[in-house]
């Protein structure tokens, strides 16, 4: 697992990277009412808006963590948004991208540093 | 939960210890360090409410007594809402406007015998005191400093207040009671702002906490933030003064004819006679061009506060914008409450939002989102 900034999780899973938010960000959205997922097939680039996602608070955008193409996305958190704070770093999965590049990973926090990150 | 930043300037009511010890996340609203959530959570805390009952801080509120030879008469002056035959131990919603016909503050005003008991709004506590001092000069405007204000809400919250205060059980929606109890003097009202049947009391700061402690400590009884209270007052649809109603909205375009009786209308006993009386009268015969409404979004994506609102998916201008709009977690879907045209006022219309550059559709409902359950 490697961590970005932003709050977002990266695992790869085969040929794909599968990303979602972490335990850490769910908590600090507060429950999340909706989530708009981007379509099977768009290309994006890292700092992309690809994922609009609304708590009982406010609206949050999530940004492409990596160049790529979406692949597969998780339609069980748009029927359900309340499983990205029952389950973020698992079940609640947003979606997979399929990466040419792996490389910017290497530069991603790992678990450790991710943890000293959010203190 | 820490809250490292709280900024000095701003005031605590008498229960802010009470809310850091309960793990509340403190945010300043109207010049107050606020609960805004407990560890509960938004959305628990709302659906608690409606199955149990809530007890919310509401102390950054104004309570203010006029007392004068005829305050009812006097308070007139100000209000297009009738007060004289307000009977002693009741309670009424009212709105101070202005000379434009807009609305300064929203409150509750009760009859206790001699004199009146009102609740005002935070923000504008001060801005109301002085408009009754400079206006009301004879009346005596006596702003209650030693009383906190806590609201107990939801279905639990009769037999909540009745462990401490058996007849609070006999007393219906906006009755009033000055009752004796072991926290001192209790100043009792049936009403509230989430929809739901329950109180709203005000009780001496100095036996405050231990009061709201033996509140908690009733069963079904928990710590409600800012944020549970405000999505509970949308699925009420009630206004939140400074977002649905300010000064520059009437009591006509915000649909709350409900509020100004036949006395202070044209042809009544006691027409007219308040500020804006030209305008507002004249709204209420011929209707005003815009209306508050309930909003129901067709999808799952909240409508909030700002949106712009179209009659239709390629209109090029605007004919209405949202005032408020959340996740209603009682109605499982989202709601909002705004302004449109009144030509797409009617319960039913399909309208469009633009929400982040796309146009979404929504029909105007109406309100309350959920069927409130006042004790009549």
């Amino acid at each position: 697992m490697k961590y970005t900034e932003e709050h977002e999780w990266l695992r790869v899973e085969d040929d794909v990277v599968v990303v979602g938010i972490t335990e850490h960000a769910a908590e600090q959205l507060g429950d999340v009412v909706f989530v708009e997922l981007p379509d099977v097939g768009t290309t994006v680039s890292k700092d992309d808006e690809v994922v609009v996602i609304e708590s009982v608070k406010a609206a949050s955008d999530i940004l492409a963590p990596i160049d790529g193409e979406i692949v597969e996305v998780n339609e069980a958190i748009v029927d359900e948004p309340g499983k990205v704070n029952d389950d973020p770093e698992n079940d609640a999965w947003f979606f997979k991208i399929k990466v040419e590049d792996l490389g910017p990973m290497d530069d991603m926090m790992d678990e450790a540093a991710y943890k000293a990150f959010i203190g | 939960m820490a809250n490292p930043h709280l900024d000095a300037d701003l005031a605590q009511t008498v229960f802010h210890d009470l809310h850091v010890e309960l793990g509340a996340k403190m945010v300043p609203f109207a010049g107050y360090s606020m609960p805004v959530q407990y560890p509960l959570g938004v959305m628990k805390e709302h659906l608690h409410t409606r199955t149990g009952a809530g007890l919310f801080d509401v102390s950054h509120m104004g309570q203010v007594i006029l007392r004068g030879d005829n305050p009812a008469t006097a308070l007139e002056r100000l209000v297009p809402v009738s007060i004289v035959p307000l009977k002693e131990g009741r309670q009424r919603y009212a709105l101070f406007t202005n000379e434009d016909g807009g609305i300064l503050d929203d409150l509750m005003v009760a009859n206790r015998g001699d004199h009146l008991f009102l609740v005002v709004n935070a923000a504008c506590k001060e801005a109301d005191v002085a408009h009754m001092k400079a206006n009301l000069a004879d009346c005596e405007v006596e702003v209650i400093e030693d009383r906190a204000l806590l609201a107990l809400q939801g279905p639990k919250a009769e037999a909540a207040l009745a462990a401490f205060v058996p007849s609070a059980a006999d007393m219906v929606f906006m009755d009033v009671a000055v009752v004796e109890s072991d926290f001192g003097e209790l100043w009792i009202s049936r009403s509230g702002y989430t929809g739901e049947d329950g109180y709203e009391i005000s009780v001496s700061s100095d036996s405050a906490v231990e009061f709201a402690r033996a509140l908690l400590a009733q069963d079904g009884v928990e710590p409600i933030g800012l944020g549970a209270r405000d999505s509970l007052r949308l699925e009420a649809g009630l206004c939140l003064y400074g977002n649905d109603i300010d000064e520059t909205t009437t009591p006509v375009e915000a649909a709350l004819e409900w509020a100004m009786q036949k006395a202070r209308r044209t042809g009544g006993e006691r027409e007219g006679g308040f500020p804006g009386a030209e305008r507002i009268l004249a709204e209420l015969e011929k209707g005003a061009t815009r209306r508050r409404v309930g909003i129901l979004p067709e999808g799952r994506a909240p409508m909030r506060a700002g949106t712009q609102l179209f009659a239709s998916a390629d209109a090029t201008e605007p004919m209405g914008q949202v005032t408020s709009g959340a996740f209603g977690p009682s109605i499982e879907r989202p709601m909002s409450m705004g302004y449109v045209a009144i030509d797409h006022a009617e319960t039913g219309t399909v309208i469009y939002a633009e929400v982040r550059g796309k146009r979404l559709p929504a029909t105007v409902a109406d309100m309350p989102f959920r069927p409130s359950t006042y004790k009549r």
